[in-house]
């Protein structure tokens, strides 16, 4: 579909851009230590942080992703939402302690804290930066995607925008900023989530939502011509001849007979009418010739029991084949234990003062990104139902869903989006840089640095990370970049879990078993998913059968893989005799 | 060293990481093996289904909570 620009979403994203860079310009003006630079001084209260936590993991691919998969599937993107806060308990329970206690800015301090191991600070300074790369790519391509059609910008301009502002905001006052950032990203999201929700439940269940005739129900089809153009049902696409908006109800229960709308639902009310009812989704079948690439969308009734059941996404749940429910549990496995081995995610416990507000930002954590999950539930059903749906394009569900309440709350929605990926892009430089300038150029190979030399040689990082983080989304464009999110979860769980869980809980776990475990969980997760049946279909263009392995996701293989690894590298090797010296070490000798 | 009470709470949160982990695990067997379950409405309004997902967010944030609550204090 054709969208107009809105000048009101361009307002308040801009707006918010110059304020969170003014504040970044302003933050960095107190002056910087590399305490203050890598962990905000390490002062940052725990409530801040814990909302920072939602703000930094709470990605386009939550965001938009998940509405956009519920409102197209129906329960299984809120499968999604379950192993994604799942995770967070093994952050709580097993990680944010020790981490906290051990580190002091980067992820390689934690591991490296016993043994003082070159090789280790390599190889896990290495694997921050592969998993950073992989979830930054889909950042800057979903942020190059969403300013086409909201700003109507090019996608490179979309791109050069967050990276630009992204690299200010780190570059003026590191951890700070980003923190501050990520502050008001998480609230503005959980917030405006809940409006969204409450318009929603207000609203009620209405009859052929947004479509006063039943012809409105017919097949549409769009074709890409060899040249670009595009049609729509055999004729140029253009804002007087587009796609039709879908997402209709077109019965609902019994009790309602005679009613075309339910009025205000109670939430768990609004579930079970919807269950009841039945719903038109539309279903997508391509076929090419030499006209071009036809894609007809074709109107299929589903009863809403169906939909609130999983099997709509995940089709091996439903059909029985071993290899697919192995995936799924794969997929499962790889975010529960993903969330507790993202980098990003893990030097934010460097930024509360000791293990106790560690543990309470982790609770405030949880409690606003699970708020936010059982709200894009009801965002998802909400745009499933609307009528205002782009059959083109599940991204843009949860900004046409706040369309069809207001164009003001779709400004406010599409602004919300953007800041969306400027919060999530600068934990990521902000990792980058870390493993960069204090794990690489410091530490591995021994450049001795000023405190300030340190700060310096960081913001040189997240500058060049910045336009690698640029030159990807740009270059990525075409790309389908969705799955790359959870490629970045399975390597994290494969390279970093393992070795993490077997430091604190294994005393015999040696330096050789750490970086073996890190290397192989990497080198094997990654291996796999370019061997994978979805890498084969979506990358390379070939066939799904040609694939080598027996389903996509690597989790369930690599994750104890680099458990036995670490276990039977650690045992071949001798004893690493610990360094006597505390954790904070590193504080006092430099 | 960690203190008797450092201990302790580090006790208690493995206790609830399990217990996590039982519920998630158990969700998950319903999902793989059983999906025809989550379909069932036993407390009348929503299915088995939402009641599960939502209550495995809910549980997690109980635990979490009950974790900084039950911790020994010093």
């Amino acid at each position: 579909m054709l969208y107009e620009s809105s000048p009101l979403a361009i307002a308040i994203f801009a707006s918010f851009v110059v304020g969170v860079i003014g504040l970044s310009f302003y933050l960095g003006r107190k002056g910087q230590s590399a305490q203050a630079y890598y962990a905000a001084h390490g002062e940052v209260h725990w409530f801040v942080n814990g909302i920072a936590f939602a703000g930094d993991y709470l990605s386009a691919a939550s965001f938009l992703g998940i509405c956009g998969m519920i409102a197209f599937h129906g329960y299984d993107g809120f499968l999604y939402s379950i192993g994604f806060l799942a995770g967070w308990i093994v952050a709580l329970f097993v990680i944010a302690e020790p981490i906290k206690a051990l580190g002091r800015f980067t992820f390689a301090d934690a591991l490296d804290a016993r043994f003082n191991s070159r090789g280790i600070k390599l190889a896990v300074a290495v694997s921050t930066l592969v998993v950073s790369v992989f979830y930054l790519i889909p950042q800057m391509v979903g942020a190059g995607d969403l300013i086409v059609p909201l700003l109507g910008l090019p996608h490179w301009a979309g791109v050069v925008l967050v990276g630009v502002a992204v690299t200010l905001i780190v570059v003026t006052a590191g951890m700070v900023s980003t923190t501050w950032v990520q502050f008001i990203k998480g609230s503005l999201l959980v917030f405006f989530c809940g409006v969204l929700a409450a318009l929603i439940l207000d609203r009620g269940l209405a009859v052929n939502a947004g479509h006063p005739g039943m012809e409105s129900l017919e097949p549409q089809v769009r074709t890409v011509r060899p040249d670009g153009t595009v049609l729509v049902d055999g004729l140029p696409q253009s804002r007087e001849h587009d796609l039709r908006p879908v997402g209709t109800i077109l019965r609902l229960p019994d009790r309602y007979a005679g009613k075309t709308s339910t009025g205000p639902l109670r939430p768990l009310e609004y579930l079970g009418v919807l269950e009841d009812s039945s719903i038109v989704t539309w279903v997508p079948s391509k076929r090419v010739d030499e006209a071009g690439v036809h894609t007809t969308y074709t109107p299929v009734e589903r009863q809403g029991v169906d939909l609130l059941k999983p099997g709509g996404y995940f089709k091996g749940l439903t059909t029985g084949k071993l290899a697919d429910r192995l995936d799924f549990a794969s997929l499962m496995l790889a975010l529960f234990c993903g969330t507790a081995s993202l980098p990003h995610i893990l030097i934010r416990y460097y930024t509360v003062k000791d293990a106790a507000a560690a543990r309470k930002s982790t609770v405030v954590g949880i409690a606003a990104i699970g708020a936010f999950y059982v709200l894009t539930l009801y965002l998802g059903l909400g745009a499933m139902t609307s009528g205002a749906l782009d059959p083109t394009s599940s991204n843009m569900a949860a900004p046409l869903l706040a369309k069809s309440f207001s164009t003001t709350l779709f400004a406010i929605i599409s602004a919300i989006a953007f800041t969306t990926v400027l919060g999530t892009v600068s934990g990521l430089i902000m990792a980058g840089s870390g493993a960069v300038a204090h794990d690489l150029v410091e530490n591995v190979c021994g450049v001795r640095m000023t405190d300030h030399e340190k700060v310096r040689c960081g913001k040189f990082a997240a500058v060049g990370l910045g336009v690698v983080a640029m030159a990807l989304g740009i270059l990525f464009r075409s790309f389908n970049v969705s799955f790359l999110v959870g490629w970045a979860f399975n390597i994290a769980a494969s390279a970093n879990l393992p070795a993490l869980v077997m430091l604190l809980f294994w005393p015999r776990t040696t330096k050789q078993g750490i970086i073996a475990a890190v290397t192989v969980g990497m080198a094997a997760s990654l291996g796999w998913i370019l061997l994978s049946a979805d890498t084969y279909e979506k990358v390379y263009g070939w066939s799904r059968e040609a694939s080598v392995v027996p389903f996509s996701q690597p989790g369930l293989v690599t994750i104890p893989l680099g458990f036995f690894v670490l276990v039977a590298v650690s045992l071949l090797s001798p004893r690493s005799p610990a360094v006597p010296a505390s954790p904070r070490r590193a504080r006092g000798s430099r | 060293m960690a203190s008797p009470d450092e201990s302790a709470g580090r006790r208690l949160g493995l206790v609830l990481f399990w217990i996590y982990v039982a519920l998630y695990a158990a969700f998950m067997g319903l999902v793989l093996f059983r999906p025809d379950l989550l379909s069932l409405r036993p407390f009348g309004g929503v299915n088995l289904a939402i009641a599960s997902g939502m209550g495995l967010i809910a549980a997690a944030f109980g635990l979490a909570l009950l974790s900084l609550v039950a911790r020994p204090k010093r």
